[in-house]
């Protein structure tokens, strides 16, 4: 370091060291970010991780600042979300932030998921980085749920109204248990109170500590990368992997542009198309909670529905309620399931290709018929898809193990 | 060969899943309403049809006064001399007299807030909606957009008195179309116009910052465009020694 010119710089030198000291500063900076060697070769997907980072702060944030405005009554809940946006300063944008985010909070969250199930990031020795991944997509979800039911619109009410009842199909708890859940026999005031509780602080903390173990378990081992292969076995006499640049400044760096192109899209639709077509904010929530009133056509919000429709797959509704958890649930148990001998997607046949893409297939297309009306045909098609969705993870089972693959690299492809 | 195929077979399947219908959401099909939210001038007519026609059964209670005279660029003296009747401040929202229990009471149904109603509904429904009213056999007013509810069709006297014509499908009588028995004030293409304008306010009134709003966002994607380029250049600086 270059010597200080002055006597404040001076000063300042020494108050640096003095912290220093005390607080591991720079060897944590060391340790995680410029002595942190990641893979050279990171993609498009690569950057979902940082922009899920980023969309956290854009929530938390805004957050707060609604919480500044906003009431946790019934009687005054929806009136407070409109005086958000006609009279507090700036409100709109705040709440605009806080909506798109939440849609944007999950496209990257889906879209950094399903690298994984493109380069096999959740396999050995990453299971753990997986599982936590996996709390904070099932925190993730129950903050959502419930900060939908925060401006109590229609479908903030009955979409409430509907999944709380998902835990009255469980024998002989399930009454009681909804009950338990709403704080009353209806969704009411006290509902919307506890979930206003656990929407702001209960889950948010949760979320914290579930990505702090995300993050401490990945530094771990380390990034995989699209080639699903340890860079860690080739390193250099420093012991630095020969295929690892420090991620700062490199990725760092590389992130900044990617924070840059995604508010684009962010700010686009922030600022053009906040209601996303109904997809972000439904129609159906600028009418206040109506208990009397029931909206004709009930869905959950967009991020949902694939899950919805593997609910009304299903005639029975405990049934339904099964397969629906099962369908999160089997998402735990994928580092086991995929028994391949690589990780990547590149080196894997034209089998996993077929079975992943299948897999994405429905998983978007359940999401469609779950926001659907639900004629005959559509149930249809929703039992095929949700057919196929569990196909992949029982085929992945059986032919990972026999599948093609095709001979690793030494080194990372770049 | 064998790789090609699947490829198609697998796009194809794609297309099919992605394009295929997934809303199977009937009603009649809406007419076009054409709102700009930017024509002040428009809103401000709107305003007038509103207060004049709307505001004494339905409440726009989220709505304040001085907010109208700010995003209309009307002088506030104007404005409580043209569009408040109530004994109302400047600063005050626009409510109604009329208690929603007596509303209850006498009409049926409390007429509904509208200070959302272009969000709820659309513009073009609400479009469709004022044009579509009907005075049917035994006089009563009724809706081909929203048939069956209790409103009555306040703006008669500009559009005058429309009467269906049925025709008979599947066995059923059904409306065809409506036709004017009775000529309003205004023409029907002067009608239009009315109802284009106070659609026009009633969008503005569901998200009276929607203009600051777009206004904002074309100086936030300038910067952030602008943004993007420098952080680009910056990587591919940074990057140029990684190979």
């Amino acid at each position: 370091m270059a010597k200080p010119a002055s006597s404040i710089a001076k000063r300042a030198d020494a108050l640096w060291n003095w912290v220093d000291s005390r607080l591991p500063v720079s060897a944590f900076w060391k340790a995680t970010m410029t002595g942190y060697h990641a893979p050279k070769n990171f993609n498009f997907w690569y950057y979902m991780g940082s922009l899920a980072l980023l969309v956290l702060v854009i929530q938390i944030l805004s957050g707060i600042f609604l919480t500044m405005h906003y009431k946790p009554s019934a009687e005054l809940a929806f009136a407070s979300v409109e005086y958000i946006m006609r009279d507090v300063e700036w409100g709109w944008f705040i709440r605009y932030l806080h909506s798109t985010g939440a849609s944007f909070f999950f496209i990257v969250v889906y879209l950094h998921m399903f690298r994984s199930l493109l380069y096999g990031s959740h396999r050995a020795p990453r299971e753990l980085v997986w599982i936590f991944g996996m709390l904070i997509y099932l925190a993730l979800m129950a903050e959502a749920f419930m900060g939908y039911v925060l401006p109590w619109g229609q479908m903030s009410y009955w979409g409430a109204q509907v999944i709380i009842n998902l835990f009255g199909a469980i024998p002989s708890i399930g009454e009681p248990l909804t009950e338990w859940i709403r704080g009353d026999f209806f969704i009411s005031d006290a509902t919307l109170n506890r979930f206003f509780a656990l929407h702001v602080i209960a889950l948010p903390l949760a979320i914290l500590g579930l990505i702090l173990m995300h993050l401490v378990a990945l530094r771990e081992n380390g990034s995989n990368n699209p080639d699903g292969v340890e860079i860690k076995a080739n390193k250099d006499e420093n012991g630095i992997p020969k295929d690892g640049i420090p991620f700062h400044p490199y990725y760092t760096i590389k992130d900044i542009f990617g924070v840059a192109m995604f508010l684009l899209l962010f700010a686009f639709i922030l600022f053009f198309w906040p209601e996303a077509g109904g997809l972000f904010l439904e129609h159906d929530n600028f009418v206040p909670a109506d208990a009397l009133v029931t909206p004709a056509h009930i869905k959950p919000v967009w991020y949902f529905t694939p899950y919805y429709a593997i609910l009304k797959a299903v005639p029975d509704k405990l049934m339904g309620v099964m397969l629906m958890g099962a369908s999160v649930v089997i998402l735990f148990f994928l580092p086991w399931l995929d028994r391949s001998p690589v990780k990547s997607i590149r080196y894997k046949g034209l089998w996993y290709k077929f079975l992943l893409g299948m897999f994405a297939i429905a998983f978007v297309r359940l999401g469609m018929l779950g926001m659907a009306e639900g004629t005959p045909a559509q149930t249809i098609e929703m039992r095929i898809w949700t057919f196929v969705y569990f196909a992949f993870f029982i085929l992945l089972f059986f032919m990972s193990p026999r599948g093609k693959t095709k001979p690793l690299p030494e080194r990372l492809t770049h | 060969m064998n790789k090609k195929l699947l490829s198609c077979v697998f796009s194809l399947v794609a297309l099919l899943a992605v394009a295929g219908p997934a809303s199977g959401s009937g009603g009649e099909a809406l007419e076009h309403a054409n709102v700009n939210v930017r024509d002040t001038a428009a809103i401000q007519r709107g305003a007038q049809v509103f207060v004049n026609y709307c505001l004494s059964c339905h409440a726009a209670s989220y709505m304040r006064y001085n907010r109208l005279a700010e995003d209309l660029e009307l002088n506030e003296e104007l404005v409580m001399e043209n569009l408040v009747f109530a004994d109302a401040k400047i600063g005050d929202t626009m409510t109604i007299a009329m208690q929603p229990k007596d509303a209850e009471a006498w009409l049926g149904k409390a007429p509904p807030d509208l200070s959302l109603i272009a969000r709820s509904r659309g513009t073009d429904w609400l479009y469709t909606y004022f044009l579509t009213f009907y005075q049917d056999e035994s006089g009563r007013w009724n809706n081909i957009t929203f048939p069956n509810a209790s409103m009555p069709h306040v703006l008669w006297p500009l559009q005058g008195i429309q009467k269906p014509v049925y025709a008979t499908h599947d066995g059923h009588e059904v409306i065809d179309h409506l036709v004017l028995a009775k000529p309003g004030i205004e023409s029907p293409e002067e009608y239009e116009d009315t109802v284009r304008d106070l659609v026009t306010f009633l969008k503005y009134l569901s998200e009276p910052s929607e203009v600051k709003r777009k206004n904002t966002g074309v100086w936030v994607l300038l910067f952030l465009a602008l943004f993007a380029l420098v952080s680009y250049a910056l990587k591919a600086e940074y990057w140029r020694d990684v190979h």
